[in-house]
């Protein structure tokens, strides 16, 4: 099942972001997402789950109009006591 | 059903016929080869109808038969000594997956040296395992106790895995009557194999073998646990019902003869329980209350009916062909344990003997006997163990 | 070769499972699993798989999978392919997924068996050329000068040509493939599972944990390893045999570009470069590129 080790959304350090006015809609971010996070609507478009996204950034680093940003996430993460 | 002449292990072969196995996958080892040699014959002819995978090692032959039987399908494989020790990793994953293969070993010492008679090191070794064991002693007891064996198995209240032992050339090489049943006779008692637990299907996909945390893990082998001392109430029900159906009847757990008014019990496993029976009679023309406690099932071990024959019997000559090294023989230890938590206290003397095929006649038998009937005369225990024939 | 547009949406590899970040072995299998669409039976001997699927009760791929002993593969796996003969099942995919582990060094005997009874099975290693799933210990498959944690100075051996093993049990059909073509993986398997017959598809799969990169170079790094003429595509349909295009342009030598651009990215080789630059142990990898060429080249051609 999905999220079988839980939301692993929360192992990530940077949000891929998608600049959906340059996105070409080509896949290629859907073809290498190691986490199957990334998925297709019916216009093309491509959707990343951050429930379950880890962060690797390989999504950015492949996007060959280079639209995806990694953004530090926004959450404060708090050192353990 | 139909008396036929054969050696232990074609019998064996002919089992698997029987019970309508779908997949063999086996490797050759002495004295167990004549098994799988038969098997490929008989699946070349066609008579036996399932898969014969003609693995490359004993590993690989238990995995194959944990692959074939976690698809859904009755799963056999036989071998001998080193070839069990091979496959010991895979005989504990076959117990824990509660996969109900069956696998005919015919006992033989362990190497080094290379001795190709019979020990029972080999299976004693492997009584830790979750594997259910029976030892047979003579052809016909093999050939169906291999078919109970499907049975009990592929119980709801059991679904573990089956060893049946039968000795090293004494047995598996002997020639003797035994009473073949054909498959649609079998039928009637052993339905098609139909896992009640999980299956490997596409249609139904599921993981199994998966990581288990300390939560979980103990709990899985608890449940083997329980389904293990199961055995011991489904398998008196599988006899049951084979009586019934077939007439034959091989003694329960334990094959008692001339047990009733016993002072003294010899006990041990395969064919040496059946010599026995000769020695119980001669020894009873001379006047000794003696009796034969041939132990067919080993595990679970038959605790409650060793209770019951230790309630009456003053001593106890218990005889292993095998050995647990730095402590002592394997059966005469359990029979000691499973009395503590009672009142019984017969004398229980452990004699070790017969390793490396050396041959137990029933003049051996009558000696060791006696030697437990002077200590109980007498009242004095002596020696706890005894090597037989030790040079 | 199939278009992205062309490949199918649905997923049996589900998201949210215990993977590293970046696992390019998730990127293999998601894509072997869209060319096979779901009848298959998998067998995963312990390795990285074997984890990543999550703790019991629950599992993250979506097609029945037998977790299996180390160097048991392919002999379960024959034994799950004699079961669905007996069954009558001519049409489930019994397909082993195995690391260079269970493949190169403890899993050999049983691939070897397998193969040379013509086992009808799909037979696939995805190499990280290491033992990862333990904490990256040195393989068979371990490149020379590659440092493990049972080579800390660097493997003092090359790796095992282990597809010319396979080859010697002469396979239904045989392919290399590797995570950073995901397209060409997808092809390999459409092929292989048209097929009877043993095959084996032996697919190249960086780890960011094993090789210490930086996590989002992971397709980078896949792609260099083919760039630098180092991972040779090429697929051999019974003794057909035929480069794969990607890897066609490097066959010449001066279209390669210089191993130490996919050397350099990665931590397990960084003795190579710190301190100091050692321009022996530089040559002998760049010199082992071409000798991979050589051996393949001439065993199939």
């Amino acid at each position: 099942m999905i999220g079988s080790t839980g939301k692993t959304g929360s192992w990530r350090i940077f949000d891929p972001v998608i600049d959906y006015g340059n996105c070409s809609k080509c896949r290629t971010c859907w073809l290498f997402c190691p986490e199957a996070a990334i998925s297709i609507d019916e216009d093309e478009t491509p959707h990343i789950d951050l429930d379950y996204c880890k962060g690797c950034g390989i999504c950015a680093e492949e996007c060959p109009k280079k639209c995806i940003a990694m953004v530090r996430s926004g959450e404060t993460k708090e050192a353990p006591v | 059903m139909k008396t036929e002449l054969m050696s232990a292990n074609y019998a064996a072969a002919h089992a698997i016929v029987s019970a309508r196995v779908g997949v063999v996958a086996a490797y050759p080892i002495t004295p167990a080869t004549t098994i799988p040699e038969q098997i490929a014959l008989l699946s070349e002819d066609g008579i036996y109808k399932g898969e014969f995978i003609r693995v490359e090692s004993e590993h690989s032959a238990m995995f194959a038969c944990i692959g074939a039987s976690s698809t859904g399908v009755r799963a056999f494989t036989a071998t001998s000594s080193n070839g069990l020790l091979l496959m010991h990793e895979a005989l504990h994953w076959a117990a824990a997956a509660r996969l109900p293969i069956v696998l005919v070993n015919i006992n033989r010492s362990v190497s080094p040296s290379w001795n190709i008679h019979v020990t029972h090191d080999d299976s004693y070794s492997q009584r830790d395992t979750g594997w259910l064991q029976f030892y047979s002693a003579s052809v016909d007891e093999l050939y169906h106790t291999i078919i109970q064996s499907f049975k009990l198995a592929e119980d709801e209240r059991v679904l573990m895995p089956v060893m049946v032992n039968a000795d090293g050339f004494v047995l598996s090489h002997t020639l003797s009557t035994f009473d073949y049943l054909e498959p649609e006779e079998v039928d009637k008692f052993l339905p098609p194999y139909n896992p009640p637990h999980w299956v490997m299907d596409p249609s139904n996909p599921v993981s199994h073998g998966n990581i288990v945390f300390p939560e979980y893990y103990q709990e899985f082998r608890y449940a083997m646990h329980e389904a293990e001392l199961n055995a011991y109430k489904v398998y008196q029900e599988v006899e049951r019902d084979y009586k019934r159906l077939f007439g034959k009847y091989f003694g329960g757990p334990i094959d008692c003869y001339k047990c009733g008014d016993a002072d003294v019990l010899f006990t041990s496993l395969g064919t040496v329980g059946s010599e026995a029976k000769d020695a119980i009679d001669q020894l009873r023309a001379e006047g000794y209350k003696v009796g034969n406690a041939r132990i067919r099932m080993y595990r679970p071990f038959p605790v409650a009916r060793v209770r019951e024959l230790a309630k009456r019997a003053k001593a106890f000559a218990c005889f292993d062909r095998g050995l647990s090294y730095g402590f002592g023989g394997p059966s005469v230890n359990d029979l000691r344990a499973s009395l503590y938590a009672t009142e019984y206290r017969p004398l229980v003397k452990s004699y070790l003997g017969g390793f490396g095929g050396r041959d137990i006649t029933v003049t051996d038998i009558k000696e060791i006997i006696l030697d437990t009937h002077k200590a109980m005369e007498k009242g004095d225990l002596g020696p706890e163990e005894t090597w037989h024939d030790l040079r | 070769m199939v278009t992205v547009k062309e490949m199918p949406l649905r997923e049996y590899v589900l998201k949210g499972n215990a993977a590293c970040a970046g696992c390019q072995d998730m990127v293999a299998l998601r894509h072997a699993h869209k060319a096979l669409e779901g009848d298959v039976i998998q067998v995963v001997p312990a390795c990285c798989t074997s984890v990543v699927q999550s703790l019991w009760p629950k599992t993250c791929m979506d097609v029945p999978i037998l977790n299996t002993a180390f160097m048991a593969a392919a002999a379960t796996a024959s034994g799950v392919k004699a079961a669905l003969k007996v069954k009558g099942n001519d049409s489930t995919q019994v397909m082993v997924w195995a690391g260079d582990g269970g493949t190169f060094d403890i899993g050999i005997q049983a691939l070897s068996g397998a193969f040379e009874r013509r086992t009808d099975i799909l037979y696939v290693c995805y190499n990280n050329q290491v033992y990862s799933n333990t904490g990256t210990q040195r393989s068979g498959a371990t490149p020379l000068y590659a440092q493990t944690s049972t080579t800390w100075y660097g493997k003092t051996e090359p790796e095992k040509l282990l597809d010319l093993i396979v080859a010697a049990h002469e396979p239904a059909y045989q392919a290399t493939a590797n995570a950073a073509y995901p397209r060409d993986l997808y092809e390999k398997f459409r092929k292989a599972r048209e097929i009877k017959g043993p095959r084996f598809i032996h697919i190249f799969v960086p780890c960011p944990q094993a090789w210490n990169y930086p996590v989002e170079k992971g397709a980078e790094i896949g792609k260099l390893a083919v760039e630098t003429g180092y991972w040779i595509l090429w697929e051999r349909v019974g003794d057909k045999f035929e480069l794969s295009p990607i890897s066609k342009r490097y066959q010449d030598p001066a279209k390669r570009k210089p191993i130490e651009e996919f050397l350099q990215i990665q931590g397990r080789f960084s003795r190579l470069f710190k301190p100091t630059r050692d321009e022996k142990r530089l040559a002998d990898l760049q010199a082992w590129v071409q000798h991979r060429w050589d051996l393949v080249m001439r065993a199939f051609t």
